[in-house]
């Protein structure tokens, strides 16, 4: 075994992410964070894109600071997570990389553990932060983000991190002038799975992307028979009720009204969160509100780090005394 | 059919914690103990997919890479209608990553020969996100994640599974068995378990082996490992939200004005 990657050197490896002809933002974020740990350990950085159509990416995935872009053909441009495991494995033999990033998406979970696993790569995933001194660092949430561990990979050679949307900046786009470069791959026959189709979202009877006021509930909430009295207080309020995922898991709140990475992204004047823990795939929905208020009894709750003000309150109390200010001022 | 539900014990933090001295973990004092919220949907799905089947051929073992602690969960499994349980557990498996225990589970798994492994999509406590696929990855077995429904023809071996994808988006897919998939929230309602079949969980079958069960050993255990844990902290606190302060009263008027305020604004 050897001492990892110590001296630097080498390759970062960016995997772009498309989905149905278009580039993923994360893609671009990505190359932010590999520029950057490319920089502190003297190493350059590939990106490499896979799809029918992956040279027409080529360009846009030029940013500054990469160094060179390979574009890959597969047989079709939807994601298939068989082909791209073979795909990606096949990147790491032939361009040698030391680190490989893709996003924590739900495309990349689909075969990013696979390859590490298969391949015996360093390996962790939901990473806030890559650094390089002397030695490769990644930070990630524990405890649900309630604590945040620092991780190595003495043993490894290549390492592979899938990083969490939203923490590097996105590079501009074609701001630099790589060399492009065709990579031949056989992936005939790797695909496992059959694509059926796409199918889109119901629309629901209000579209909370429009809303200038949220009331979002969560599993604070505890009691289905308590979200009739939300809903009274949302229209007092002149706020449009929305909620966290387990309410629309249990069928309490239409998935219309669900705020987060596998529902809306909101960008409210006001958000206010009462009982709603801030797990990352919720924030990821709402954290550009202009204004956001919560209100729960956990004063370690992370939605209190996004939150302009916050309040650790019984929030059936907090909403008694609203109810109350309300009918004072009608 | 038989199919295995890779299922986790998972710790959540007391309002107050205390890390250990090493700064490499919290103090068990602080952490209270369940059955992940993903694994409840996950057997929910397997136990559904064998009743629907129609005869009485089937199996459903539920499998954990735990201490002790993590029985409680199984006999819960149990109780629910799994049939069979069983614990892998090593010492040296106390602070093992994502891989290594991925590595222990495609061992324990691989002795089932199942025709499909179900895992959730992510633990709470660890929130990697990538134990079921590091598994499928170990046995080369097909699969998808983040399922959000499922639908299981036995006579041709296929299940059709929706992905669920950010935004709410569905993509549709097939897949042949064998195969793993990782469950997501929502996709059922896990049922409760009765008085009585809590009671007679006990007498179910929970087998607890050692890492030699499974043909492995410390040494290969720790050659899969793909991080090591050098910190565990309280995050900083960046900017931070100013608090209200006061009683539920208080803090709901000065809720009342901040909200009249940033709406005008
Ligand atoms: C792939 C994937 C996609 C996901 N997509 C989404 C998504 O789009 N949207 C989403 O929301 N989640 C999503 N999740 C789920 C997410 O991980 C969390 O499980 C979820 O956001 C938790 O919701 P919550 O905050 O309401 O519940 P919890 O995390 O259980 O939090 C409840 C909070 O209420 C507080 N509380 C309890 N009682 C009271 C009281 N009386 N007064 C005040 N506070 C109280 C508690 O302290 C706690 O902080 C996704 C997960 C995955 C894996
Ligand atoms: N120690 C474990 N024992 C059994 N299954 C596990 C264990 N750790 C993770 N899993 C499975 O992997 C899923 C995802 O967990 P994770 O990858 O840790 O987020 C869980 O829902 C379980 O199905």
């Amino acid at each position: 075994m050897s001492n990892g990657w110590v001296d630097g050197g080498g390759a970062v490896l960016v995997i772009a992410e498309t989905r149905r002809g278009e580039l993923r933002d994360v893609s671009l974020e990505l190359v932010s964070a590999a520029r950057e740990v490319a920089q502190a350990a003297g190493a350059t950085v590939a990106v490499a894109v896979i799809g029918a159509d992956s040279a027409k990416f080529a360009q846009a995935l030029g940013a500054e600071g990469v160094d060179q872009v390979l574009t890959v053909s597969a047989p079709s441009d939807n994601f298939e997570a068989h082909v791209w495991q073979r795909a990606v494995t096949a990147l790491i033999e032939s361009e040698q990389p030391r680190l490989v990033l893709v996003g924590h998406t739900i495309d990349s979970l689909g075969f990013a553990p696979a390859v590490a696993a298969r391949q015996g790569l360093g390996f962790a995933t939901d990473v806030v932060k890559v650094s390089f001194d002397g030695g490769l660092r990644a930070r990630r949430g524990a405890y649900g983000d309630k604590l945040q561990a620092e991780v190595e990979f003495p043993d490894h050679d290549c390492t592979l991190l899938t990083v969490r949307a939203g923490m590097y900046p996105v590079a501009a786009a074609g701001s630099g002038s790589p060399a492009v470069r065709a990579v031949e791959l056989d992936l005939a026959g790797a695909a496992r799975t059959e694509h059926v189709e796409f199918r889109d979202v119901a629309g629901g009877d209000v579209d909370i992307t429009k809303a200038e006021f949220l009331l979002s509930i969560g599993r604070g909430v505890e009691d289905k028979d308590e979200v009739p009295r939300f809903q009274e207080l949302a229209d007092q309020f002149g706020a449009t009720l929305s909620s966290s995922r387990p309410l629309v898991d249990a069928g309490w709140m239409p998935s219309s009204r669900q705020v987060g990475q596998s529902g809306k992204t909101v960008k409210p004047r006001v958000y206010l969160a009462l009982g709603i823990s801030g797990a990352v795939q919720h924030l990821a929905g709402m954290r550009t509100a202009d204004t956001i208020i919560a209100v729960n009894t956990d004063p370690e709750a992370p939605i209190f780090g996004v939150a302009h003000f916050g309040a650790v309150a019984d929030l059936f109390e907090v909403v008694d005394g609203i109810e109350k200010a309300l009918e004072q001022a009608s | 059919m038989k199919i295995v539900v890779a299922v986790k014990q998972v710790a959540a933090l007391d309002e107050e914690f205390e890390l250990l001295d090493d700064g490499l973990g919290v103090d068990p004092d602080f952490l209270e103990w369940s059955l992940n919220e993903w694994d409840d949907f996950s057997l929910e799905a397997a136990l559904l997919l064998t009743e629907g089947a129609g005869g009485d051929d089937h199996e459903v073992v539920v499998v954990t890479v735990g201490d002790e602690e993590a029985e409680e969960g199984l006999r819960g499994c149990l109780a629910k209608g799994a049939h069979r349980a069983v614990r892998v557990w090593d010492e040296s498996l106390e602070r093992a990553d994502t891989l290594s225990v991925a590595r222990v589970l495609a061992a324990a798994i691989e002795r089932e020969s199942p025709d499909l492994v179900l895992c959730g999509v992510q633990s709470s406590d660890a929130v990697n996100g990538a134990t079921g696929v590091a598994v499928a990855g170990y046995l080369d077995l097909a699969h998808v994640a983040v399922v959000k429904a499922l639908e299981f023809d036995a006579a041709s071996g296929t299940a059709t599974v929706q992905r669920e994808l950010e935004g709410g988006v569905i993509e549709v897919v097939k897949v042949r068995t064998p195969a793993l998939l990782t469950i997501q929230t929502g996709i059922n309602e896990p049922r409760y378990a009765t008085l009585r079949a809590i009671k007679q969980a006990g007498e179910k079958p929970l087998a607890v082996v050692g890492l030699s069960d499974v043909g492995l050993d410390e040494a290969a255990v720790s050659a899969a490992a793909g991080s090591r844990l050098a910190s565990m902290a309280p995050p900083e606190k960046g900017g931070g939200a100013q608090m209200l302060e006061g009683s539920p009263d208080e803090i709901a008027a000065r809720i009342v004005e901040i909200v009249k305020e940033r709406l005008v604004g």
